[in-house]
């Protein structure tokens, strides 16, 4: 029923997933059921990647409200790894071991949720570089950097004077800056005031933060904007590098039922922001001291562990202060993506309630402002006259455009979340050149590279908000829906569907050879430099510090040394700090204790975890190794006995049979022997 | 004669094949005196065993399932280590289930002298070709034979011990009659690992150095039969 209104390239893929099935008496007869055969039969050898073969890109997919990014392989479509950024992850103990935690910390105190919404990788002259990616979360404004040689967050900055950090976490062609604007504007500083006086009182802002050193990630000035609601950015290069784009919304500062009372105006703004402009007018001393607090968390280098500092003020640039830094460029309706060709040249909107998507014209703009074609002036920032502007618009492009991407072949592709389609045009002649049905409701498109200088325009990934009967049904909640497009010919092709953690915002792709060298097997023993660090079997041990107790152990194929703990008290708080001592890749390890009130804890290969337990009675308590690591792998425990302190059992920290026999083998005997 | 004794080998070395097949030292008329080409080829041949300084002789693969980029070992003539610096770890981790004992290069005592055997070795060649006496060349031919036969032996017997001397009471897989050496040469399979052993590099220079010397005596010999035939022909 549903293959007619699908067309035939998904036909193809029906008749495929039936044949498979071996359910022929589903597969149609006739004509189009052998051609859609055929081109099921092509689009399955594109995406095949043989057992053991690997993909061609690494795609980085935010994963939405489920706060992390999800790492996978393309044309596959296989699921590598889910990254943990900014919800806590019982998977590996991320936000609850004491490693990590402080990566949560805010002004708001430990924030262990946020919607992870934008994904961006650093950039080296305007193209993909595979050192970081970064990602925003938007409902406790924060920008987190993720190393690219471990897979691992690595750095979170929490943004100050923001509500929602939407338009974020978007790079300069050099990653010297990334940036966050607010989603919502709220008096800034916030302060209690009746709702109704948005007018008066709302607030917007745009944060540059200084990016290119990892660890020292920090608020480099913030541009105080109308109480709009900033959507998406992007960053000008090529001949515009210096400036960057902002979309906006609800112009018209409505305070309730956006949907309707933000839908009025014929036109909202992208906001277009000289930043070289910025550093001038912060070096002339036009910058603000303002205040605002906010949290910087990094893992430190050497111990791995992450660390909090709170800093506080700003440097507020006011438009009205420091002229030529902000320009308006009207926009119609609404726009969600403002994306800037590989050329630099063209300002593509997804205006999402417009009938056309509008491209602006960096040169046009250089001279309407030159020229002073503005139609008025807003809090200090000239609104440029839309035909000054404008290069063209794409008509009839569909319904809904949303965000556009581009094949470095002269091609955009936009996302038509209404109509849910992609459709291909032509930059400068603005015609649509192809269109193709997505499931469903498309919100962001990604091409590998596609919003760089150097796109790598093979594939097209479709990031869809609704997936509904796309799989096998899950109840009333499944998982959200990707598709992968071919776009190397005239013709857009599907290839596959796969299904999504939490919503996929945004994504970005790079060439696996770009990654695949440099990521890392195992931390080297030698280099850990946690405090807490064991190297070696006979180097673990149990200490009181009042009502503290610290136990150092190793974990190795197939045992933890020590293994039985005495002393422990009612009314003590434990620390068990675990050493994988292992050094070979992929080797981890795993640590539980019987009725912890925590997560258990993943140990890679030579790094230190802790994790904190607090008994709650008096008794024996298993621990074991939950990452079945070998084959004595279920022979992995140990116990801990927790007394009363009325008994003062004495600290002891055994170290077992099995280890005892392996610390007999080692080398002195050996050497007699010879 | 007395230059050419001095200077001779680097003389001759320089001097094309086919021009030296003729050459043959005034002395050689006595007996006692190596043909030039055997000195060169004496002289390279020492040069080659230079080169064991400096790379690995004997390389030991291990592959299993879980192992597909395997973990290897190199052995040296004066180390054992791991292909990466974590290999040789990982075998002495893995061989505890099976209560083999730790590889210790430490421990094993012809790591120790082996690189003053092959310095001798050098400099005896080396000192044969100079002095250009026959049987000093017989005696430097007879010897690289035993410390490489004897070499050879010794790898072999540690190979042995190391597979077979298991301690049954602490291991943690017994499985009775199954022994862990690895092969001399070509490929074994133990339990889950495949092990694949051969010469490497250095190995293979030890093994030209002593073809280069068995020809350079087997020249030697010959023109020293051809000559006599002379004296007592012509
Ligand atoms: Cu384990």
């Amino acid at each position: 029923m549903r293959i007619a209104t699908i067309g035939r390239f998904s036909l193809g893929i029906f008749v495929a997933g039936a044949l498979g099935l071996g359910a022929s008496a589903c597969a149609p007869t006739g004509k189009s059921s052998s051609a859609a055969g055929l081109l099921a039969g092509d689009a399955a050898t594109r995406t095949y990647v043989p057992p053991g073969s690997y993909d061609e890109y690494y795609a980085f997919l935010s994963g939405g409200f489920s706060g992390q990014v999800t790492v996978y392989g393309l044309p596959s479509g296989r699921l590598f790894k889910q990254i943990p950024v900014f919800s806590q992850f019982p998977q590996t103990g991320y936000g609850y071991d004491e490693d990590s935690k402080a990566m949560l910390n805010t002004t708001f105190g430990f924030v262990p949720w946020d919607d992870a919404h934008h994904t961006e990788m650093s950039l080296t002259n305007g193209v993909p570089d595979g050192r970081w990616l970064f990602i925003n979360g938007n409902n406790t404004p924060r920008i987190a950097r993720i190393d690219l040689k471990r897979f691992e967050t690595e750095e979170i900055l929490q943004i100050p004077n923001a509500a929602g950090g939407h338009a974020s976490p978007f790079a300069t062609p050099d990653t010297k800056y990334v940036v966050s604007a607010t989603r919502f504007s709220v008096p800034i500083p916030q302060k209690d005031v009746p709702i109704d006086s948005y007018k008066q009182n709302f607030k917007g802002t745009i944060t540059f933060v200084k990016a290119d050193v990892p660890g020292k990630m920090d608020v480099a000035f913030q541009i105080m904007m109308p109480g709009y609601d900033y959507d998406l950015g992007h960053a000008g290069k090529g001949p515009s590098d210096g400036w960057f784009f902002f979309t906006t919304y609800n112009s018209e500062e409505a305070n309730t039922k956006l949907e309707v009372n933000a839908s009025q105006a014929d036109k909202d703004y992208i906001a277009a922001i000289n930043y070289k402009r910025a550093e001038e007018c912060i070096a002339a001393g036009k910058g603000k001291k303002f205040g605002g607090s906010y949290v910087h968390n990094y893992v430190d280098p050497a111990t791995r562990i992450a660390k909090s500092e709170t800093k506080t003020g700003v440097t507020m640039l006011y438009p009205a202060d420091c002229d030529g830094l902000v320009y308006y460029l009207p926009t119609p309706k609404s726009p969600h993506g403002v994306d800037i060709d590989p050329t630099g040249e063209y300002i593509v909107a997804g205006g999402k309630l417009a009938t056309v998507i509008p491209v602006h014209s960096y040169t046009k703009m250089i001279k309407a402002i030159a020229d002073k074609q503005f139609e008025k002036t807003i809090d200090g920032i000239p609104v440029i006259k839309y035909d000054a502007v404008i290069a063209g618009e794409v008509k009839n492009p569909g319904l809904g455009p949303l965000h556009t991407e581009f094949d470095g072949k002269g091609n955009a592709y936009t996302s038509m979340f209404i109509s849910s389609e992609v459709v291909k045009w032509k930059l400068g002649t603005w015609e649509v050149l192809d269109r193709i049905p997505v499931y469903y409701s498309v919100g962001h498109i990604m091409i590998p590279g596609g919003d760089s200088k150097k796109p790598w325009g093979k594939y097209l990934v479709a990031l869809d908000k609704i997936a509904k009967d796309r799989y096998l049904p899950t109840g009333p909640e499944g998982s959200r829906s990707a598709q992968l497009i071919d776009i190397s010919g005239d013709k857009m092709k599907m290839l596959l569907d796969f299904p999504t953690m939490g919503e996929p915002h945004y994504a970005q792709a790079v060439p696996a050879s770009l990654l695949q060298p440099g990521s890392l097997k195992f931390q080297k023993l030698a280099d850990n430099k946690n405090p807490n660090v064991t190297t070696s079997e006979a180097g673990g041990g149990i200490t009181r510090t009042g009502k503290r107790v610290d136990v150092k152990m190793i974990a190795i194929r197939s045992h933890f040394a020590p293994d039985n703990l005495e002393g422990v008290e009612l009314g003590d708080t434990v620390y068990f700090h675990v050493t994988n001592i292992e050094q070979d890749w992929n080797i981890a390890h795993g640590f539980a204790v019987f009725g912890s009130n925590n997560s258990g804890i993943t140990l890679p290969p030579g790094e230190t975890r802790t994790v904190r337990w607090v008994p709650q009675a008096t008794g024996i308590y298993p621990f074991y190794c939950t990452d079945f690591c070998s084959a004595l792998h279920q022979e992995m425990q140990g116990y801990v006995r927790v007394s009363s302190p009325a008994l003062h059992v004495p600290l002891s920290a055994n170290v077992s049979k099995v280890s005892q026999t392996q610390l007999g083998r080692l080398p002195a005997k050996h050497g007699e022997k010879q | 004669m007395a230059t050419q004794m001095g200077t001779g080998y680097l003389e001759t070395a320089s001097v094309p094949v086919p021009a030296m097949l003729g050459t043959v030292a005034a002395r050689d008329l006595t007996g006692s005196l190596m043909p030039n080409l055997s000195r060169a080829l004496t002289v390279i041949a020492s040069l080659l065993l230079v080169g064991l300084f400096f790379v690995p002789m004997w390389r030991v693969q291990l592959v299993a399932p879980q192992y597909p980029e395997g973990l290897g070992m190199r052995i040296g003539v004066s180390y054992v280590a791991g292909a990466t610096p974590t290999d040789l770890a990982n075998i002495n981790g893995l061989n505890h289930y099976v209560g083999m004992k730790h590889i210790t290069p430490d421990a094993i005592p012809e790591l120790h002298y082996m690189p003053w055997v092959v310095g001798g070795l050098i400099l005896f060649g080396l000192l044969a070709a100079l002095v250009g006496n026959r049987k000093l060349l017989i005696g430097w031919v007879g010897s690289f034979l035993v410390v490489g036969v004897a070499g050879l032996v010794d790898f072999w017997r540690w190979e042995y011990d190391y597979g077979h001397n298991i301690d049954y009471a602490h291991a943690i897989i017994k499985i009775p009659g199954m022994n862990y050496q690895p092969p001399l040469m070509g490929v074994k399979q133990l339990l889950n690992f495949t092990a694949v052993s051969w010469p490497d590099i250095g190995a293979w220079l030890a093994f030209a150095a002593f073809g280069l010397g068995v020809i350079a005596l087997a020249f030697a010999l010959r023109v020293r039969a051809a000559k006599s035939s002379n004296i007592l022909g012509f």
